[in-house]
């Protein structure tokens, strides 16, 4: 399993990379590994605002669907659509297929999410 | 001892013992002794085989049924011929089951019957994916209604046009409530959607419009305008269908349908005394991930041969638990396969020939009985095989009269239109002969 420093992480297996007052919301290489061959991928629109841990989407594999939930509030700036032709790039490449990118609401909300050295134990202590 | 019973009064006694207690009773000793039943259930005597049989065929021929009746009953089922080869293909063994078979990818042969069936249903609705059916067809309008709110997800209401069928709107009706929608009616004009109503009514509050066509009157309606508010408002658009109308009337995918439902009934299947039937339901390609219920796909093995799979099944229930958007986890796979091989018998052309035959019959003995001096056509617009007659005499008596003299008469509109006091609801199919439409008009004649 791979986990990547510089990110923010989740108790839900998002992972968030920062830019200025941009955030970038990704699945993690656990939830990739573990949801199997990813077929689908339902995205929000743009301008949706979502509060910390709101549903933005869904991820549907050959085994389970799963919902995802944004580990930081704020609105839709970007969606990622190649995701709808090409589901399979979160199996491939789970830290550079962004799902959605928001326009913080509040950065202090950074501060409630893992690093990568306690998100790595907690998927260890998970298991 | 019943021959039906398997357990001997020794198996009985060995399985207690092997759990330790010493009689049934000691199983339900954790509820008080005062609710017991003490008494012997007030039950009959058992009977022999022989006894029992005669019992339950003095039951059954109090039943009548179609092979004794001539029907002009419809209202949303109907007396459409059925062919022989359709109960002796669905009565074999290896397809004699209810719903999807267990360990569904063995049964190759139903999986691939319930492929051709969606098959089917895609080309006669014109929208590009069918699922396995479900329930009936007011359970199909129901989800279909409920889909709409999953498309839609903000919006919180529902609007049906009074001439979808009284009984469908009841279910939806149900499912509103539980799930919190708004439903509104849109009022009739001469037995048709009012479209002004209907356009007022809609807006970007509305989740999905459900129209039914023909309608439950057997009217046209013109979903091509119809469906123009609708798609302004940017509501989902559920239509209706009777099947064996889609041989003759343009496939409503093609008129702006995004859903299209139906009840099933008209293909190969009995009245079976109001069900079991099957309900189907397309949906537009770019809803398939919101469809609910089952559907089966074409795959290859790994030795590239054609094969059969459940798919698209991490929406159901059992996967996706309380999210899940539908509580449709299996179909009507026996009333369904007999659609599916009367589909294959009649082929095109037949479907096109018996809705061509119904039509013809029905505007043939419409025209009689307008003639008659107390009754007249309720409605003024064009209609398929089905219409209502407005008559001064007496509803339940004309009814009475037609029942004794071994023919089925109209539903009775009342019910469920108030509105509607005198007129009754005659549907006529491929199967009534001249004799028996010239034999109808002279029974309405007669009656006083």
């Amino acid at each position: 399993m791979e986990v990547k420093e510089d990110l923010y992480y989740s108790r839900n297996h998002e992972w968030v990379k920062t830019d200025d007052d941009r955030a970038y919301i990704g699945i993690t290489d656990e939830a990739q590994d573990q949801l199997g061959d990813i077929v689908f991928v339902e995205l929000p629109q743009k301008g949706d605002r979502f509060n910390q841990s709101e549903e933005i989407g869904v991820v549907e594999s050959v085994k389970a669907v799963s919902e995802v939930y944004t580990p930081v509030s704020g609105t839709v700036v970007d969606i990622n659509e190649e995701l709808l032709d090409s589901p399979e790039l979160l199996n491939d490449q789970p830290y550079e297929s962004w799902i959605i990118s928001l326009e913080l609401t509040d950065d202090s909300e950074l501060d409630n999410l893992l690093s990568a050295a306690e998100y790595k134990s907690y998927c260890e202590g998970a298991q | 001892m019943m021959p039906y019973l398997p357990h001997t009064e020794q198996d009985r006694n060995d399985i207690l013992a092997e759990i330790g207690i010493n009689s049934v009773s000691e199983l339900y000793s954790d509820i008080p002794e005062e609710i017991l039943l003490e008494d012997k259930l007030k039950l009959n005597d058992s009977l022999s085989e022989l006894d029992i049989k005669k019992k339950m065929k003095e039951l059954s021929d109090q039943n009548h049924d179609l092979t004794e009746y001539i029907s002009f009953l419809g209202a949303g089922v109907y007396d459409h011929y059925i062919p022989s080869v359709v109960n002796h293909i669905i009565s074999r063994s290896e397809f004699y089951t209810a719903y999807t078979p267990y360990q569904a990818e063995i049964s190759q042969g139903y999986l691939q019957a319930i492929f051709e069936f969606q098959t089917m249903i895609s080309e006669l609705t014109g929208l590009q994916v069918a699922n396995a059916s479900v329930y009936d067809g007011a359970s199909a309008a129901a989800e279909a209604a409920l889909m709409s709110t999953s498309i839609n997800r903000n919006r919180k209401q529902i609007v049906v046009s009074r001439s979808v069928n009284p009984e469908s709107r009841k279910v939806i009706k149900t499912y509103c409530q539980a799930a919190d929608l708004e439903l509104v009616e849109v009022p009739l004009c001469d037995g048709k959607t009012n479209k002004q109503e209907l356009a007022d009514v809609v807006d970007e509050g509305t989740a999905g419009v459900i129209i039914q066509n023909p309608n439950f009157f057997g009217l046209l309606e013109d979903l091509s305008e119809l469906s123009r508010p609708i798609k302004k408002a940017g509501a989902v658009f559920i239509t209706a269908a009777d099947p064996v109308a889609l041989g003759l009337l343009e496939a409503p995918g093609n008129l702006g349908a995004d859903i299209v439902v139906g009840e099933g009934q008209s293909l190969g299947n009995p009245q079976n005394f109001g069900g079991p039937h099957f309900g189907f339901f397309a949906v537009a390609e770019q809803y398939m991930r919101r469809l609910p219920g089952r559907v089966i796909g074409e795959t290859e093995d790994k030795s590239g041969n054609r094969g059969f799979v459940m798919t698209l099944q991490t929406r159901e229930q059992h996967i996706r638990r309380a999210r899940a958007t539908s509580n449709i986890c299996s179909n009507q796979a026996l009333n369904a396969l007999a659609a599916t091989v009367y589909l294959s018998l009649l082929g095109k052309k037949g479907l096109q020939t018996v809705a061509e035959l119904s039509t013809k019959k029905a505007h043939y003995t419409a025209q009689k009985i307008e003639k008659l001096t107390d009754f007249k056509m309720t409605f003024s617009g064009p209609f398929f095989k089905e219409f209502a007659v407005s008559t001064k005499k007496d509803k339940t008596e004309l009814n009475d009269y037609l029942h004794e003299n071994n023919y089925l008469g109209g539903f009775d509109l009342q019910k469920e239109y108030p509105e509607l006091q005198n007129s009754i609801l005659l549907a006529v199919t491929e199967k009534r002969t001249i004799e028996e439409i010239e034999k109808l008009v002279s029974l309405l004649e007669a009656v006083k």
